[in-house]
């Protein structure tokens, strides 16, 4: 690891003026991306500023109709959390998917949605249940907010500060684990809206990162049932192929794995 | 014999410090003054090294030196070498290419040193690394056999035209060629046995000092074999005489076969110690880890069964290349030959055997003996041929496999060795019972109305372990002596201290060893230790691999402690003024039998130190020291069933069972025995469904941390169901032979036959990932 400096961040609005001051400066969330890439010398910031103990950042609220999950809650305490449990029970089975007990004791919603890993599970969930992320300057609604591999809408020294989940009438994710690394070799996420629409993402399949599955929404919107993805064909075209699954594999998987999440919203 | 003794799970006795964190590893280890070495690897698979600029680098913080492959030549320490001579079938010698510790012109692996740091602290030494420059001409590499023996395909070392190092045969190619032109039916077969990496869990480190005022060097290192270490720079890399260099390898954590090889990184802080007259310290990572521990395994092979017309086998022949990387490692000629080749007999009758074997140079880490080495390609060929042989043949795999066992010992094969004994139906049965092979068609049918396709897959494997006569090791071409040693020391308070040279890095030595002497003398074990690992203390040894250590070391223990309790009888009998052939040992005392007179065995060794009172002409003391020389291998054997199911919509594995019968002999510690089994069912599993390095086409590791190199997990992995079915082995007083590495020789064609049989399809290679088994299914 090269020298850095780190900070700990009182507030959100600290946090920000630290990053102003900072040449090169990073925000640190649970660390479980950034920390291993400096480990491997990858990345070299001038300045580490700590959002994990911003209070302002911490905790799960219900809402009239959803929930609100502040960017540093982490992914253990989604899971766990009573709330989302009882609001968005595939939200909290997706947080209990993540990694492993040591991840998820430390990594949390908003590291893993800034950092947009294509293959990340939160942004399945984002994207499919509609969610609205907050930042320190704006709101940005899911469907604009993923840019592309490990890009976001998200400008220099935006601070993700919560996000915002509606509660939908259904709800499933449903996971293949890449055997190495444990994240999505695929997963994807269903969702039908109270007005009967419905919203389906995956992740981990595309060489663009999590996206809408567009065949599979329109079967589900007729017909809300696992059989009904049977005649789907997802095109393999566009999605990723390396030593763990091919690109065909992986379209398959989207098939499978909306069939499954299908089964666990009921 | 006290309730400690052989056959008792004892709890592991060195486990209070590893569980409380207090073990002491090479880092551990601090030594006034050290500096930190840090290593300048190539990023190429194969290029010239054209120059090297440390300008820059000398003036960083911290620097004391920037050292390069042609400094370390031209101070003449010696070539990495291979300890095993094996000839071609033309009887030229093996074509071995140089190995210098640090390249001084041509790299050719990604990994492979060109200059080291030696600098204050270890980031100090990285950021300077950073700053050296290294001109590299780049040259067209070979990462795989087939891109080796290309026509034309760039070639690795002047020494070895084609890349190969040599094309080695054992067997009688005119009765194989008999038998088949008989045969009734012939079943071929074509397999890869993947490469993997050994990732013991610490990384390689070393630390190396020179003391400048007597010319004498320690090296504190993660080895499975400090003697042969010693022995190795001393008399072929020319740092030290053997008396000048002392070699420590203290707490080892894990090695299968990895850290039986001396590397570049060992010798180079050896040298540098004395260059920069500081203690210099090397800890690899992870990463280097991935890229300099020698690799294993990476066979592909080409194999042909014949069967007469009752199916009884009548000939074997197999044709595999063995891909060697970039350089031979220390054993890695043997491990394709005569740790492979000699094992195609399996547990069956086979009157006619071909083999051969094309040692190929590649583009990319060495590759050596890794737990099991050469048996498991052996067993994982075989019995995936007997299995595909079954289905062709349209009989039971169990059934076929059970027609042609071997029944009668000893019994010499067609390879070398002769088997000693062993009961391959104990075995096979006590699987079938365990799993209920009989019930499978109707558990078949059942899953398969929800979904999941069933499948079941036996593998009987044999191993040679024990290794073994020296005199036999060294007609095939061994560099070494493969005995072991031992010395009891009887403190004149009655304690015990064991000397070994025998290397424990998991294996449990400092409790079964102890059992052992428990055994004889009634003792609790608490009252011996095991000293192990340190050149100046234990007087010579061969150390740990190839499931040795109890076979070997532990008989040379026996031997030593007949000679303690000879003399110990003898001061014994003197002092309750009894013949000698009437004291017998029981609870720690010595006793004339049938009397109540007796002497504890502090006393006896109290007189013994003392010598106030000896017999007359004995020489005062209580210390003997045994070398000894095994006359065969021993063979354990064993029956692996694996039964599970595949999600035909995934690919994706599930166990539903998996047992396990061995042959082990007698065991001395049945729940170390049980440790060491379900370790090597993981490795085993693990190369069957997880495990698999890969290169791209530049040679460059795909596989180069455990974000893609897919190491078992306990989840991936089932709960295990063993059982022992032992024949005492008759070539060592204590009827053992071994149990380190079955699991991982007889676990893999398990797991890949009753995937097979769960698809319907023979065309699968390991690793079987979810993506591999759902395109064999699905195409």
């Amino acid at each position: 690891m090269y020298e850095t400096t780190y900070h700990r961040a009182s507030s959100v609005d600290d946090a920000v003026a630290l990053f102003g001051k900072g040449t090169e400066a990073k925000f640190l969330a649970g660390g479980q991306t950034l920390l291993p890439v400096m480990k491997q010398r990858l990345a070299a910031p001038s300045d580490v500023i700590d959002l994990s103990k911003v209070k302002e950042l911490i905790g799960i609220e219900p809402t009239g109709d959803g929930i609100v999950v502040r960017a540093a809650t982490t992914h253990y305490d989604v899971a766990t959390s009573n709330v989302v449990q009882k609001a968005i029970p595939a939200l909290a089975h997706l947080a209990s998917l993540i990694g492993d007990p040591a991840v998820r004791h430390r990594g949390t919603i908003g590291g893993s949605l800034a950092n947009n890993d294509p293959a990340a599970d939160y942004p399945a969930a984002v994207l499919a249940l509609g969610a609205t992320i907050k930042t320190n300057k704006r709101t940005i609604a899911a469907d604009d907010f993923f840019k592309g591999l490990f890009a976001t809408a998200l400008e220099d020294g935006e601070i993700i500060t919560a996000v915002s989940f509606p509660v939908q009438a259904k709800a499933g994710y449903a996971k293949f684990p890449n055997p190495a690394s444990r994240f999505a070799l695929t997963g994807v996420f269903v969702a039908r809206t109270p007005a009967g629409d419905v919203r389906v993402a995956a992740t981990g399949a595309s060489q663009s990162g999590v996206m809408r599955v567009g065949p599979i929404e329109a079967a589900l919107k007729a017909n809300w049932s696992a059989g009904a993805i049977d005649g789907v064909t997802i095109p393999s075209a566009g999605l990723l192929a390396d030593i763990h699954g091919s690109a065909a594999y992986r379209a398959n998987l989207i098939k499978v794995m909306a069939q499954r999440a299908v089964i666990t919203a009921g | 014999m006290g309730v400690e003794g052989i056959g008792a799970s004892v709890v592991r006795k060195e486990d209070r410090r590893f569980i409380t964190g207090q073990g002491r590893y090479v880092d551990d280890i601090k030594m006034v003054g050290m500096s930190y070495a840090h290593f300048i690897r190539s990023p190429h698979a194969h290029a010239k090294v054209k120059g090297i600029d440390s300008a820059e680098a000398m003036k960083m913080p911290g620097v004391i030196a920037v050292l390069t492959g042609q400094q370390i030549v031209d101070d003449k320490v010696g070539n990495l070498i291979c300890g095993w001579a094996i000839t071609s079938k033309d009887g030229s010698p093996m074509k071995m290419g140089a190995w210098p510790a640090m390249a001084p012109e041509t790299v050719r692996f990604v990994g492979q040193a060109v200059a080291v740091v030696i600098a204050e602290t270890k980031n100090q030494a990285k950021d300077a690394a950073e700053a050296v420059v290294v001109n590299y001409e780049e040259l067209p590499a070979v990462p795989d056999i087939k891109a080796a023996l290309k026509a034309g395909a760039p070639q690795l070392h002047p020494e070895a035209p084609g890349n190969v190092v040599y094309d080695w045969h054992l067997g009688d190619e005119a009765a194989v060629k008999d038998a088949f032109s008989k045969a009734a039916n012939v079943v071929t077969l074509e397999l890869t046995n993947n490469r993997l990496v050994p990732n013991a869990m610490e990384p390689r480190a070393a630390i190396a000092h020179y003391d400048q005022a007597e010319e004498h060097y320690t090296l504190y290192t993660t080895s499975q074999n400090p003697h042969v270490a010693r022995l190795v720079l001393s008399a072929f890399y020319n740092i030290a005489p053997e008396h000048k260099l002392r070699v420590i390898a203290p707490d080892v954590g894990g090695g299968f076969g990895s850290k039986i090889y001396i590397y570049p990184e060992e010798m180079v802080a050896l040298w540098a110690s004395k260059k920069v007259n500081r203690p210099v310290k090397w800890t690899g990572d992870r990463s280097e880890a991935f890229l300099t521990d020698a690799h294993g395994r990476d066979h592909v092979s080409k194999a042909e069964m014949a069967f007469d017309k009752d199916n009884k086998i009548v000939g074997l022949r197999v044709k595999t290349h063995a891909n060697f990387g970039a350089y031979m490692s220390l054993f890695s000629s043997a491990v394709p030959t005569y740790l492979y080749a000699t094992l195609l007999s399996g547990q069956y009758v086979i009157p006619a055997i071909y083999a051969e074997v094309m040692g190929v140079y590649t583009n990319t880490t060495p590759v050596d003996a890794y737990r099991g080495a050469g048996r498991p390609e052996a067993s994982y060929l075989l019995e995936r041929m007997m299995e595909t042989a079954a289905r062709q043949l349209k009989v039971d795999p169990a059934e076929l496999r059970k027609k042609n066992f071997i029944t009668t010992f000893p019994y010499q094969t067609p390879v070398i060795m002769a088997y000693d004994i062993g009961d391959f139906h104990a075995s096979i049965d006590a699987a079938m019972k365990a799993i209920d092979y009989a019930g499978f068609p109707a558990r078949k049918a059942k899953a398969k109305g929800e979904g999941k396709l069933r499948g079941i897959g036996v593998s009987c494997y044999i191993e040679a372990c024990g290794i073994a006569p020296s005199k036999a090791v060294g007609s095939l071409g061994a560099g070494v002596g493969l005995w072991e040693s031992a010395e009891i020391r009887v403190n004149p308070v009655g304690t015990i201290e064991v000397l070994t040279g025998s290397h424990s890095h998991g294996q449990g030595h400092e409790t079964t060893f102890c059992q052992i002497i428990a055994e004889r003398l009634g003792v609790p074990v608490s009252q011996v230790s095991i000293v192990h690992g340190d050149t100046d203390k234990v007087q010579f040894g061969m150390g740990t691999y190839g499931s040795r250590s109890i076979a070997v070391g532990g008989t040379a223990i026996v031997k030593a402690m007949e000679k303690v309790e000879a003399k110990a009888k003898k001061i014994a009998a003197h002092a309750l003024e009894a013949s000698e052939s009437d004291i017998v040992i029981e609870n720690g005392e010595f006793k004339v039998t049938g009397t109540d007179k007796s002497i504890a065995l502090p006393m006896v060794a109290l007189a013994a130190y003392t010598a106030h009172n000896l017999p007359d002409g004995m020489e005062p003391g209580l210390k003997e020291t045994a070398f000894y020389d095994p006359t065969n291998f021993t063979f354990p054997a064993g029956a692996y069933i694996c039964e599970l199911e595949v999600d035909p919509g995934t690919g994706k594995t599930s166990f539903v069972n998996f047992v396990a019968a061995d042959d082990f002999g007698r065991l001395i510690n049945p729940m170390i025995v049980e440790g060491q089994v379900h370790g090597g069912l993981a490795q085993g599993i693990g190369q069957a469904l997880l495990e698999g390095v890969v290169y791209d086409g530049t040679g460059q590791l795909v596989t180069a941390s455990f974000m893609d190199y897919t190491m078992p997990r306990a989840d991936d992995l089932p709960s295990f169901q063993l059982s022992h079915t032992p024949t005492l082995c008759p070539g060592n007083p204590l009827g053992v032979k071994g149990c380190g590495e079955a699991g991982a020789i007889g676990a893999s064609a398990a797991v890949i036959n009753a995937i097979t049989d769960a698809i319907g399809n023979n065309k699968l290679e390991m690793p079987a990932t979810p993506d591999r088994v759902w395109h064999a299914i699905h195409g």
